[in-house]
């Protein structure tokens, strides 16, 4: 069975039904992060006083920022990647998807020596509070960024791209609508980035 | 969006550049401000500020926000006062709590 507009855009919606579906899809992610946004300002108000601030100051600031930067390149590649598509070069959305990649591969070694650096300081989400909101935060975004690389990676995969020389528009939406993913977890990073590590 | 020209694309390109640029700065910005002397409510505030400006970049210009159709503005419009209830949830509880004790 064909799926309906997935090209050409709804007459009633004035949108592709995937472009759709992802916004719908996106919005429900406002309200789950949202919700762990809200246990965030909830526990802080409820802690005794410096508590976040004494355990946030145990973060690391510099490789969090280092890890701000990667996710906001891996934003610009995977938009340029898209755009190569646009301008019908397939060779450049191979480049700029592989280093969308290596990108979000950074961004998950980075944080994996982050997280292992607390472990081998004795601190565990159990320790405080703080440690216990930042590592639930943390840990639902890096879910986000797997899940974005497996789909990126079969994109960027032969099996995945060979869409490109059958329907070459069809591919360069599913490209468009993983990018709007993609910027949404890097979104949600710009607001975890200074809540948990710099107030 | 299938009639955009090569030269449309390029211009786009600039542009995301541009975005891009800003967005490295303020993330940089947030991180010096981070170290000033300030009370801790300017500091939330500060950030927040901050933070929003480049979440408004991310979406405004990655996500093509600021072309995209109504449908989706109503939807994120509706989707936001949600989001707005529930960061008001907590305060909710803190009014009732200082009145208690």
């Amino acid at each position: 069975m064909q799926i309906p507009y997935i090209t050409e855009e709804r007459p009633d919606t004035g949108l592709t039904n995937s472009k759709l579906g992802i916004w719908v899809f996106l919005a429900s992610e406002i309200m789950l992060f949202g919700g762990l946004f809200s246990a965030y300002v909830f526990l802080r108000i409820a802690a005794p006083e410096g508590d976040f601030a004494y355990w946030g100051s145990k973060l690391n600031i510099p490789m969090a920022t280092i890890n701000t930067l990667v996710l906001i390149s891996s934003s610009m590649t995977m938009i340029m990647s898209w755009a190569s598509l646009k301008m019908k070069d397939f060779e450049k959305y191979k480049m700029y998807m592989g280093l969308t990649l290596l990108f979000a591969s950074i961004f998950l070694v980075i944080k994996y020596f982050e997280y292992t650096g607390k472990f081998h300081h004795g601190i565990y989400p159990s320790s405080s509070t703080f440690m216990g909101i930042y590592f639930t935060l943390t840990g639902l975004h890096m879910l986000h960024i797997i899940g974005g690389m497996i789909v990126m990676g079969y994109f960027w995969l032969p099996f995945g791209n060979k869409m490109w020389t059958t329907e070459p528009e069809r591919f360069t939406n599913r490209i468009e609508i993983a990018g709007l993913y993609w910027h949404f977890v890097d979104l949600v990073w710009i607001f975890l980035f200074p809540i948990l590590y710099l107030l | 969006m299938s009639d955009h020209d090569n030269g449309h694309i390029q211009e786009h390109i600039r542009v995301y550049l541009t975005v891009f640029g800003a967005l490295a700065v303020l993330t940089l910005l947030t991180v010096g401000v981070s170290y000033l002397n300030v009370s801790s409510t300017e500091a939330i505030f500060l950030a927040l500020t901050i933070a929003t400006i480049k979440a408004s970049l991310v979406a405004g210009y990655f996500m093509h926000l600021i072309t995209e159709k109504q449908t989706i503005v109503w939807l994120l419009i509706l989707t936001f006062f949600f989001f707005l209830v529930c960061m008001f949830l907590p305060m909710i509880y803190d009014f009732d709590h200082t009145r208690l004790s």
